[in-house]
């Protein structure tokens, strides 16, 4: 039972870190970007090539990872993207799916269709037994970890400089503008930003929700779930969404294996009848 | 008077649209080979129109639209297995079975911004394809639905092989359907909706039941899309998990996108022009094709896919008066 | 004789703001009303209130004498209480026909009807006299967002007119509307029937002056005072607030 829990903690943080990105973008941005996941596996692949053919240690890896998929969504970001902005929702959806299609055909490509395993080092297995809990010693990593970032971008979000640009150019990018504040720029960055915590939550990931080219697709309701539930106002709201789909997820497919993910998908439909805006969001 | 006639303008049939029409049916004489991929791409129109309905006419975007397909596909699977292998029942059954759930789920589209739109359309479908996993017996779980086998259509003609009979059921079932379609768009009703989706709040201080209009065209187009499962289901023979999920839904919007929302006849074209699409790119890397696609519709979206379509509409429209 | 229209502590809070506050306000049958008030002073919520596209926070708003607080915007179109809009909101790829014939078949009843295509006598000789009251007859085929502004503007009272009013609330008709073009849409609205009651929202003093038989005037969402015309352009307050910040911005 409390393993379970600790389980689900585990698998909410992460999902939290692999969507937090789409939180800000699609959350403050109100851009529907469908490929958000591609960025994650993007982390997850690279970390897969550095481990097997460069021999690079796994701890090395995270912060490439993230810096992969934070230089594609850079790229990404100021060729493509931000043209998109602007555009219907509809166009948005469209242009997103186009980018999923590519990136798992692409990989596909590359990589070969099969799953990905990513050999942990040795001490970051086993399972250690913790307040009467069998916890997992990766799992462990994983919350701490993915517990301190989630404390950090909500201290950068509402406590540095770039965090008050960020709103004020998400509130009203002409005011922004106007007062000197490099719209564009701000929203390069936090999109790179973004696609590399993704990136870091593919790596991480990888163990537990396995890699393999469709990734993007399958996760692509999960991210969604986090942001509309967790509602469009800041982190905190995603973080419990997170927490919460994480420990349903674990818990139902564990004691109900054979509806589990049809319960998560019932709950998500009925929150978003009953509060439109996600259940820690504010209409706007 | 002028004003009556201009009105039923509107409504007239284009020369266009009876060549097309003529040609669809005279496809029926080709020499056997090609009507197999003639009757998916009827259906694939077919589903394509019921997206139109509520994407292109209504303005409600949808990332599950499957969920009526695959529901149409299990109902008209399961009857010709457990009950008649009469199609047309089989048909009547699918299409009354995906209206209900579309005027059940109609409720939860009102309301809310695109993303919970997005996100409710996208989670039913998956719901559906969840309850379809866990009930293998009934619905065969991931092996799919085996064993479906049809009868003659009308009592008369045995389904062939090469799907000449096929595609003559899924195109009169497509022309049927289309001249409701043809009659909701041009009716006070489909003005209504045209409304609705330019600006809400304008069309409510004209006096129309923004709800009551959704949700009616809501069920209408869910009953379309369990009609394409039906025959997607009873021309092929095979239901599977597969009908319900993402890139199903996805796959709709992309050939509505293609042959241009908001016109009777978007679907109809971009089920040709995709099938035709994806017919050359399996030419050329088999494999890979779907990447191609993909690059296709990040470069007609980026090259303003509003200027693209209605370019070839307006050159269609010339053509056709 | 019943108002045509009422309001009864009729309140709005968005929040902590109070966008309107406790307006008790009666519009009577056949009334030629305006309402003014600087910018900010909460016309557009108090309208919005009226027509049922906002909830009222507390108060009610009857429409000849029945409460039609709870009702939804359309169904208050349907008994009766049409609005225009202020800015542009006409659906520019439609034509003038199809607009004004979405508006008469939702007043006939028609509006769900799928089985036939738009069309009919009755809605034909409906189309053909609004259509020559408002002097749009001969633009009535065209995209609306190529027609002339004063056009469109003329479209826009044409299709209220088309719902069949007995309150209608005009949101600043002649706002942009170049100076030749003006002439017609005051023509327009003194030629409005008598059993039409109508509430004019207005910035413009020379239109509201030549129009209005009453005035009221709303300040920080509250009704500061009402009156005839020369009662208001006398009133030291009124003149107060419209002196003493910018009058027409």
């Amino acid at each position: 039972m409390a393993t379970i829990l600790f389980d689900g903690v585990a698998y909410g943080m992460l999902l939290f870190v692999l969507a937090c990105g789409l939180a800000v973008t699609l959350g403050l941005m109100n851009f529907v970007n469908l490929a958000h996941g591609a960025f994650a596996m993007a982390g997850g692949y690279a970390t897969v090539l550095l481990m097997d053919r460069g021999g690079v240690p796994f701890l090395a890896c995270l912060p490439a990872a993230f810096l992969v998929a934070a230089v594609l969504g850079l790229v990404l970001e100021r060729t493509l993207y931000r043209h998109m902005y602007r555009r219907s929702h509809l166009d948005q959806v469209l242009f997103s799916i186009g980018l999923v299609f590519m990136a798992v055909s692409g990989t596909t490509w590359a990589m070969g269709a099969s799953q990905q395993t990513i050999k942990l080092p040795a001490w970051l297995t086993g399972r250690v037994d913790m307040l009467g809990m069998h916890v997992g010693i990766y799992r462990a990593f994983i919350v701490i970890l993915c517990g301190l970032l989630a404390v950090g971008l909500q201290l950068g979000l509402t406590h540095t400089r770039f965090g008050s640009r960020l709103r004020a150019a998400v509130d009203d990018a002409r005011v922004a503008r106007g007062l000197g504040i490099p719209v564009g720029t701000v929203f390069a960055v936090t999109f790179a930003v973004g696609s590399g915590l993704a990136g870091l939550g593919g790596a991480l990931g990888s163990e537990i929700l396995g890699l393999d080219p469709n990734f993007p697709l399958r996760f692509m309701i999960y991210f969604l779930i986090v942001v509309a539930v967790g509602g469009t106002s800041g982190v905190v709201g995603p973080f419990i969404a997170s927490l919460l789909l994480g420990i349903a997820d674990v818990a139902g497919k564990y004691y109900i294996p054979a509806i589990g993910a049809f319960i998560v998908y019932l709950v998500m439909i009925a929150v978003l009848v009953l509060r439109p805006h996600g259940l820690f969001g504010r209409p706007r | 008077m002028w004003v009556g006639q201009a009105l039923a303008r509107r409504a007239r049939w284009r020369w266009a649209e009876i060549v097309f029409w003529l040609a669809a049916f005279a496809a029926l004489f080709l020499p056997a080979g090609r009507h197999l991929i003639l009757n998916e791409i009827a259906i694939l129109a077919l589903f394509a129109l019921s997206l139109d309905l509520i994407l292109g006419y209504a303005g409600i975007i949808s990332l599950g639209h499957a969920a009526f397909l695959g529901l149409g596909a299990y109902a008209a699977g399961l009857l010709a297995k457990h009950v008649t292998d009469d199609p047309t029942v089989g048909l009547a059954l699918a299409t009354v079975a995906a209206a209900s759930l579309g005027f059940a789920t109609s409720f939860l589209v009102l309301r809310g911004s695109d993303l919970t739109r997005l996100m409710v359309t996208l989670g039913v479908a998956m719901l559906l394809g969840e309850l379809a996993n866990a009930l293998p017996d009934l619905t065969g779980g991931a092996d799919g639905l085996q064993g479906v086998t049809m009868g003659p259509l009308l009592g008369l003609f045995e389904f062939d092989l090469y799907g000449r009979v096929a595609y003559a059921y899924s195109l009169t079932t497509l022309f049927v359907l289309m001249l409701v379609a043809r009659a909701v768009v041009y009716s006070p009703f489909g003005l209504s909706l045209m409304a609705i989706r330019r600006n809400r709040l304008r069309a409510s201080a004209l006096g129309v039941p923004v709800h009551k209009r959704l949700i009616a065209v809501y069920t209408l187009a869910a009953a379309f899309a369990g009609a394409a499962g039906a025959l997607l289901a009873q021309t092929t023979a095979f239901v599977s998990l597969d009908f319900f999920e993402f890139h199903r839904s996805a796959d709709v919007l992309l050939v509505l996108i293609i042959g241009g929302a908001g016109w009777l006849y978007g679907g109809i074209l971009g089920a040709v022009l995709y099938e035709a699409l994806q017919d050359a790119l399996a030419a050329v890397t088999p494999e890979y094709w779907q990447f191609w696609i993909g690059l296709f519709l990040v470069a007609f979206v980026m090259l303003g896919r509003e200027r693209l379509t209605g370019g070839m509409r307006g050159l269609l429209a010339r053509f056709g008066r | 004789m019943t108002a045509a229209l009422e309001t009864r502590g009729l309140a709005k809070r968005f929040g902590g703001l109070v966008a309107t506050r406790d307006v008790s306000f009666t519009l009577e049958q056949g009334a030629r009303h305006a309402l003014i008030g600087p910018n900010g002073a909460g016309k557009t919520t108090f309208v919005n209130l009226l027509t049922g596209v906002l909830p009222a926070s507390a108060g009610r708003v009857l429409l000849a004498g029945e409460d039609v607080t709870s009702l939804s915007a359309e169904a208050r179109v349907r008994r009766g209480l049409v609005r225009t809009f202020q800015i542009n909101q006409l659906f520019g790829d439609l034509t003038p026909l199809e607009t004004l014939a979405l508006a008469i078949d939702e007043q006939l009843g028609l509006g769900g009807r799928w089985s036939h295509a738009v069309g009919g006598d009755a809605v034909v000789a409906e189309i053909t006299a609004v259509a020559e009251r408002f002097g749009l007859a001969d633009v009535l085929d065209s995209r609306t967002d190529t027609l002339p502004y004063g056009k469109q503007r003329l479209l826009e009272i044409a299709v209220a007119f088309a719902c069949k009013p007995k309150v209608l609330l005009l949101d600043e008709p002649a706002a942009g509307v170049p100076e030749a073009e003006r002439r017609d849409i005051l023509d327009a609205i003194a030629a409005l029937p008598v059993e039409v009651s109508v509430l004019l929202i207005e910035h413009d003093m020379d239109l509201v002056f030549s129009f209005a038989r009453r005035i009221s005037v709303l300040v920080d969402g509250a009704l500061l005072v009402e009156g005839e015309p020369e009662v208001i352009a006398a009133d030291p307050r009124v003149r107060a607030v419209y002196l003493g910040g910018n009058d027409h911005g």
